[in-house]
Formats: structure tokens, sequence, C-alpha cells
């Protein structure tokens, strides 16, 4: 692991002057000169069975090119193989309010939404149900015939012995809570151009997709074509955090609508369409237990986790696995029982999100581990250090641990933020809370499931001496085409600007599994240092044939080849290539990368989620000012240490970094969706309430290098590990300020004053009692 | 158009990025939609249904202005500068220097209105503090970088020399 050129300060995106100019063309810039326009029509119920849609009017209207409905898509989808179960516009039901159920093409936009309104639908209503606990009712008709109780996937994990692990306990407890849904809300709304070429019979889809490889896979599924004829291009990509992780349905209404029409057809959602699109962080209510010593060891660990689901299978059942399986893996923990219940509901279906299934968990836990040392009288961050883990090991699910800098992230953020100094010593109101969390870098065993290597980068090397890496991984402000390219030059040891990075079209790149679970720098990074090294290996051999030596004699720095101890001149990079050129032609080198059977995770059902080649770890003090009168909470300042293996670009992962503590702190503070029977009230970016510039605190950054391994250059994710911990920090930091304990997120000032006016009916009647004894 | 009225149009003159123009603009256009579809200068982004991100922002006579909500026939007579307009004799502006030096842009979609509500910023008070940044910049949403680079980065342009 060395990589002496890599400036340790970082560099700038490869993409980065095509941002700041604006010439950077996201899915609504491209060229859409001539294309019809794209409209959804949604359902008005929350819940009903459709008994006709009448689109002849819509039809005859001047202007309208194509009208579809269910009838033009028989074939549910799905990312998960064994849960399709949405149709891209509803056939027979409707599940949530707003779910598409007709579309139309038109020339122009006017045309579009007067075509919606002469479509005439004729639905019978349904009980609808919007929350887990109704749905879940013995006499609750079933959203999907097949899950009984409306239980998508209950999930039952037990390693050891609890009642065990409970009785070697000196203090068991136990919390209930509660976080409310909320919404990725990345700031580019989603919109999909797509191009049906009928004189070929082929398909151009350009979209806002984070893996352009389902999109590919379920075009061909659900418009009856060969994959051959359609081409999956990336555009620029304006955030996702997991929103465009799975296939979304107007992406296929859409190429459905430039078939019907024969045409190219853009398609661009409303803010209001991106939230009932959705596919965020359900709503979750955790029953958490833990056992501790007095000393603060951690004895067992049961956990409940209930997830308000939305109406359609999604990534349900794998966010539901994670819940369980990322308990493990942060600290030792001997013994864990976890129950998960994934449960349909008439809302806009739930999906991945940034620290995908763990957050809400992580939360709750870190929360009751905070209240638990208070009552011990213990130190948090002591309680922590009783119970850190030791790499490599494996966790009681089965998890692979090769590298653990939890201890030194502990350390550094004590430091920074003077807690010893200062905790408990602070002024009236202000607060100091930590907590920890976690990560995986990639899931290990792909949700497809194909014996292809996990990952594959193509480098082109050609007469003119560009180095291009290939790439299906979908740069989507993450920085992972930057990655590809310090990655690539570095293993050649060439300046990053000889290195160009094409990435995410499927007539190009190698199909990649897409920009999820943190995969990209650990799987990708190490695919693309793979084809590096054989290309070296190339251009090594054909300097020996130059400078007629064996090529082990020959050695390659900065660009230059020379003879191992030779007196001759080295020779430059443009030579090497000319010769390696002959009789050759173009360069293609391929580089795969292939996660080992025993990260795959556990062999019990379920197993497979949350194993991975390595995690990144997370510690998180948050100083925050309270004002009791009002409720009002404001977070003065945030410390935050990630142990990402190795920084490969030490800016990049400083910005990931704040990027997730401060999506953190936004669940935490003032995120939240709400419905009203079934109609989102959250709608726009105005009462989803993202924290602005100024109500965002400064957030302090320090990266602890562990050295995986096996990750790329010993890197590891740096993009959702940190997420998780500054929720809990936050209510540790209130709890420190008020000694209120607060159950339930975000943390409104409502909800700070409840926690208060209960706190003072306690003390009275405590009091009362005392009297009265 | 079919199905509904056309809306009367009238001839707008008006200075875009330097130049000055005419066209015929309908008169409930946005200015968004006259810079993205006529002028064909999609740097200026939309990101919501109107006047909550900020992703729109141009300069109107040097005042940052959301483009979603103003009617592109108010800016008869007026000087528009979107974000197309910054860079200049090959270089950078300082502000585009600062934001792809110091990683103020992730994803790069609240990066054009950003800067140009930072641009109206200096102009307006070339030294800023960190609260008037955060104030000046808080009707523009971000997702990725929670700020802090962003802020950083309207610093290091402020100190720089333009």
């Amino acid at each position: 692991m060395t990589s002496p050129g890599m400036k340790r300060r970082g560099v700038p995106l490869i993409d980065g002057v095509e941002k700041v100019t604006g010439r950077a063309r996201y899915t609504a810039d491209l060229d859409h000169a001539g294309a019809l326009v794209g409209r959804i029509l949604r359902s008005p119920l929350s819940h009903a069975e459709i008994v006709r849609i009448d689109v002849s009017r819509a039809r005859a209207l001047e202007g309208v090119v194509a009208v579809i409905t269910g009838d033009d898509c028989r074939h549910p989808y799905g990312v998960l193989p064994v849960a399709m179960n949405e149709y891209p516009l509803a056939r027979d039901r409707v599940r949530y309010r707003g779910e598409p159920i007709a579309a139309v093409a038109a020339v122009d936009a006017a045309t579009a939404a007067r075509a919606l309104e002469l479509i005439e639908l004729t639905l019978h209503e349904l009980p609808a149900y919007y929350t887990a606990e109704t749905a879940r009712a013995p006499d609750a008709v079933l959203l999907h015939e097949n899950k009984v109780g409306n239980v998508e996937r209950a999930v039952h994990h037990s390693f050891g012995d609890i009642a065990q692990g409970f009785a070697a306990a000196d203090l068991v407890r136990e919390a209930t809570i509660d976080c409310a849904e909320v919404n990725h809300a990345q700031i580019e709304p989603h919109a999909a151009l797509a191009d049906f070429d009928p004189l070929t019979g082929r398909l151009t889809m350009q979209s806002v997709s984070q893996v352009g490889y389902y999109l590919h896979l379920m075009l061909a599924r659900c418009l009856d074509m060969d994959e051959s004829r359609i081409r999956v291009i990336k555009p620029f990509i304006g955030g996702g955090f997991g929103a465009r992780v799975e296939v979304l349905n107007f992406e296929i209404v859409t190429a459905l609508l430039a078939r019907a029409a024969q045409a190219k057809v853009l398609m661009e959602l409303t803010r209001e369409e991106c939230f009932i699109t959705h596919r965020a962080r359900p709503q979750t209510t955790t029953r958490i237990k833990l056992g501790m010593t007095r000393d603060g060891r951690m004895t067992a660990c049961e956990c409940e986790a209930v997830q308000r689901g939305g109406a359609y299978a999604g990534y349900g059942i794998v966010t539901i696995l994670y819940a369980g399986a990322l308990l493990h893996g942060l600290y030792d923990i001997p013994i864990v029982k976890y129950d998960g219940y994934r449960v349909y509901t008439n809302l806009p279906p739930c999906g991945a999100m940034r620290g995908h299934g763990a957050v809400n968990v992580r939360h709750a836990f870190e929360v009751l581990v905070d209240r638990m040392a208070r009552e011990l009288g213990l130190d948090p961050f002591a309680v922590r250090r009783a119970n850190l883990l030791r790499a490599p090991t494996r966790t009681p699910n089965d998890l692979m641990i090769n590298s653990y800098g939890l201890g030194e992230c502990l350390d550094r953020v004590e430091r920074a933020s003077g807690w010893r100094e200062r905790i408990g010593k602070l002024p009236p109101g202000k607060g100091l809370g930590m907590a920890c969390s976690h990560y995986v870098s990639g899931a290990a065993k792909p949700i497809h499931w194909t014996g292809e290597p996990h990952a594959v980068v193509n480098i082109k090397l050609d007469w003119d001496g560009g180095v291009t890496a290939l790439t299906g991984a979908p740069d989507i402000g993450q920085g992972s085409s930057t990655m590809v390219a310090l990655a690539v030059a570095e293993t050649l040891e060439l300046p990053l600007d000889r290195v160009r990075v094409i990435a995410g079209d499927s007539a190009i790149t190698p199909k990649d599994n897409g920009a999820y679970s943190s995969r990209i720098t650990f799987m990708v990074g190490n695919a693309a240092i793979d084809a590096a090294r054989n290309l070296r290996t190339i251009l090594i051999e054909a300097a020996a044939r130059k400078l007629s030596v064996a090529p082990e004699f020959v050695e390659c720095h900065g660009g230059m080849f020379r003879v191992i101890n030779g007196t001759q001149p080295p020779l430059p990079f443009a030579d090497i290539v000319k010769a390696a050129l002959v009789n050759e032609g173009t360069i293609t080198a391929k580089g795969t990368f292939t996660c080992p059977p025993e990260a795959q995770g556990g062999k019990h059902k379920g197993g497979a989620v949350g194993s991975t080649m390595g995690f990144s770890y997370a510690a998180l003090v948050v100083e925050a000012s309270i004002d009791a009168a009002t409720g009002a909470v404001s977070v003065d300042k945030v410390w935050v240490a990630l142990d990402c293996g190795y920084a490969i670009n030490p800016l990049a992962v400083e910005g990931q970094i704040e990027g997730s503590v401060w999506m953190g702190l936004g669940q935490a503070l003032s995120e939240e969706t709400r419905y009203l029977e079934g109609l989102p009230a959250h709608a726009s970016l105005l009462e989803y309430r993202v924290p602005t510039m100024a109500e965002s605190p400064p957030i302090e950054t320090h990266i602890v290098e562990s050295i995986d391994p096996l990750g790329p250059f010993g890197a590891k994710e740096a993009s959702e590990g940190a997420l998780a911990a500054s929720m809990p920090a936050l209510i540790a930091a209130i709890a420190n300020a008020l000694g209120v304990d607060i159950d339930r997120l975000p943390v409104t000032p409502d909800r700070v004053v409840e926690a208060l006016v209960e706190r003072r009916r306690r003390t009275r009647l405590d009091s009362l009692r005392k009297a009265a004894s | 158009m079919p199905g509904a009225p056309a809306p009367s149009k009238r001839i707008v003159r008006l200075r875009l990025n330097g130049r000055w123009r005419e066209d015929a603009i309908a008169d409930n256009a946005l200015l968004v939609d006259y810079l993205r579809e006529t002028a064909g200068l999609t740097g200026t982004k939309v990101g919501c249904d109107g006047g909550e991100c900020g992703a729109c922002t141009v300069l109107v006579d040097d005042v940052p202005t959301p483009a979603c909500i103003t009617l592109a026939v108010r800016c008869e007579g007026r000087s528009i500068e979107t974000i197309e307009s910054l860079a200049s004799g090959g270089r950078l502006n300082r502000l585009q220097r600062a934001f792809h030096e110091k990683l103020g842009t992730q994803c790069g979609f609240c990066t054009p209105g950003m800067i140009m509500a930072a641009e109206g910023l200096l102009r307006r008070e070339p030294h800023p503090g960190e609260a008037e940044i955060r104030q000046a910049l808080s009707g523009n949403l971000c997702r990725c970088t929670g700020y802090v680079k962003i802020i950083e980065s309207v610093r290091t342009a402020a100190d720089a020399e333009s």
C-alpha cells in the first residue's frame, strides 16, 4: 500500500469544471428537440379496485400521440427477483394515493395536462391502512393476497441464548423509539428521456438511475424487448442517496410511452411527484433491550423493528434484514436476538436510503446505550471502549471484519471536542452528546446473482497515449469517477489528467451493479487497480522488447520505463505506448473484482444481507443548544471521525462525511413526511424541512485510516457510515442539556416541550408519592 | 397550442449575459423556461415546483432572483446573468474556481444557483462574514455537502483576487 503520488489533501472532481460552469447536462438538460412531453395520471384514492379506465376522449384530443394504461404492460417489476409485485401502471388495483394509472405523450405540456383530465376513471374504494398497526389488524384487507397480515417479511434471527445473556447483566433496560419516515430529497427532480426509433426498433434511455443495469433489465422485461436493442446512458445525475437505486415506475412508463408514440418522450416529474415516487427510509418503531454489566460491557441485545413499508415490495425485504444484521459489527455483543416486520400500508413505497436499513435501529440502540451509561454513572466513551471488537474477527451472524478503526475514531473526537474537560460543565441550555455507527462497503453478495465478478473495469489505450477507463459505475455526485481515475493513475504512476473516465453507457462501458450500498470504492476501485495492473504488465512487456531485456528487469516509475539498475536512458510513456501497439493495435485491459465466499455472510436465511468486504466506522460528538421555553434545538458544532480504511481522495471523503452527518441531523431535527388520509402533506421543499445553510452547524471532520487488507489501497466506504451516529448523538446532547429523554424523531420543538412537561409532571407525582408514604 | 387558448406574446428586449436580444415571449412564460428553452441556457436548473430550492437563481440587475417564480416579460430592459456568463477569457471566475477546488460542488445540481447567489452576495458585500454567507445563501438548498465546503468555497473566493 503505497501511493506516493497522491496529493494527500485530495483532488477536485474530474468533472467539477462542468458542474461549476453549468455545462454539465442532467437529464432535463439533454437535447430534447422534437420530443413529446410525458405526463402521468395518478390515483386519487389510497386503495381501490380499478373498475374502468376510459381513455378514448384523451386519445381523441388533438396533439395527443399516445395514451397508455396498465393494459400496456402485463409484467410486474421490482428490484428483488423474489418480490416483483408492482406494475409500472396499476392493473386492477391501486394501493396508494398517487400511484400511476395511465400516462400520455403529447406535443406539449398543456396538451398532456388536458389529456389527463379527459381520462375517465371508475374506482371501487377499499379500506386503506396508513399505519403498520392498522394494516396488521386481523380483519384488515390484504394489499397483496399472498401476504398474511399484510406482513411482507417477518425476520427472526437469534444468535446465542438471550435469557442467559440478560441474566449475566447487572442492568437490563428497554426503550421504544420511533423514527418518522424521511425522504432523500435529492435536489434534481426525477426525469427520463426515452427515444424509441421505429425504423430500427431500438430504444435509447437516458435517466437519473443509480443502477443503469437494473433499469436496462427491467426495460427489457416490461417492454418485452431483447436486451441488446436497448441502450441505457447515464447523464449527469443530481444526487441519489438511494432514491434511484430501484427502477422507478416513471422510467418504465416513459419508455412505454416512447414505444407507443414511436418517438422521443421527455418525462419530468414535479417535486410533488418525486415525493410520491418516494422509496426512502420507512417510519420505524424499534423496541430495543440491552443487558449491561456494571462496567459497561454489553451482554445481550434484543430488538424488534417494525417498518411501515408502503404499498409495494421494492427493497423492503433487504431493508428489514439490514436492520437486524447491522446490530452486529459495530461492537462486541455476544448474544443478539432480532425480530423484524416489514408491513404493507397504503402509502408510497419505501426503499433504500443512505445507511439503508441500519439507521433507525442504530439510533434506537445508541440512545439506549447513552441512557444506560448515565444510569450506571459511566462515561459514554468508556462504555463504547468497553465493547470494542478486535479485527480480524467474525460476528455472531457471520459477518467478516478485517479492519476496525472505531477505537481511534473515539479517541479523535473525544480529544477534538474537548469532551473530558467540558462534559457536565457547559452553561445551562447547552449539552454534549456522542454516538457511534458503521456501514458496509458494498453488499458482498449482489442481489442479482449471476456468477459474474462483482465489478469489471476496462481500460482502453490507443495511439494518442490517452488512458480511458470505462466503468459502468455511475457517478451521482459522490465522486466515483474521480476515484476510478485516481486508482488507475496511481497504479500506472501517471499524472491524473492523462486518465479519462467514461461511466455509465451500456453500449460502451462494462456492466456494473451500480451506486448502492457504498460498493463502488471497494469493488470498482479494486477492479480499476486490477485493470491498471494488467495494462502495466502489457506496457512493461513492450518496454522489455524495446530494451531487449526480460520483463522482470523492467521497472516503471512516474510514467518512465527503465532497466532496473541499468545505464540506458529511461523511455517515456508515449514511446512505450507506440511499442505496445505494434502488431496489436488498440489495447484493452480488463480488471475484475470478486468478493470471496467468506465475505458473503452466514448460511442462515437472509444471512447475505449485511455481509460486506469491510465496514466503515464512525464516532461523533454533537454540541447543541436547547431553548427550554420554546423547545427549539440548534446544533452548534459536530466533531466526527470516520474510519474509511484509506482515503483515496481525502477531499471527497471529507465531503461525503460532512454530507452524511448533515443528512442525519436533518432526520433528527426537522425532516418528516406526513400524510393526511394518504395524501402527502409534505410534498414540497418548503413543507419537507431540509436544513438550510442558516441552521446547519460547522462539522469538523477527522479521517481515520485503518488500512483494510482487502480494500483498494486499503480503502473502505466513506459515504454512509457516519449518518446514523448524528441522530442519537443529538438526542444524547439534549439529554445532557435538559435531562429529558426523547423517544421520537424528529425532535421538533413541540416534542421537546412535551418531554419537559412530562418530566415536570413525573417529578411532581414522585414528590407527592414520597409525601404520602 | 391545441386544447387551450394560446397566451398572448410580446416582444421583450433584455440583456442576457452581456448581450442585448429580443424575443417574442408569452405573458405567462417563466424566466427559467425562457432561459432553458428559448435561449438554450440549461445551466440554470429547476429543482422544485416554484421558489422552494434556489437551484434556478440568476442575477437580475445584480440581484439574485429565483428564475422559476419570475415572469420573463418582467425582465424587459433588464440585465440577466446566468452561470454560463461567469467564466471568461479561458478562466473560471473566482467562485467557480473555489467551488471546484474546495469541493463546494458534489452532484452539481444546486451549484449554478448557489454560485449565482454567492456572486450576488460578493458584488454587494465583497468580504462577508460567515453569518452573512449563511444568511445570503439560506434560500439555496444543497443535499450533498452539508454546506461546509460551500461556505469554505465562498470565503476562499472572497479572499481571492478576482
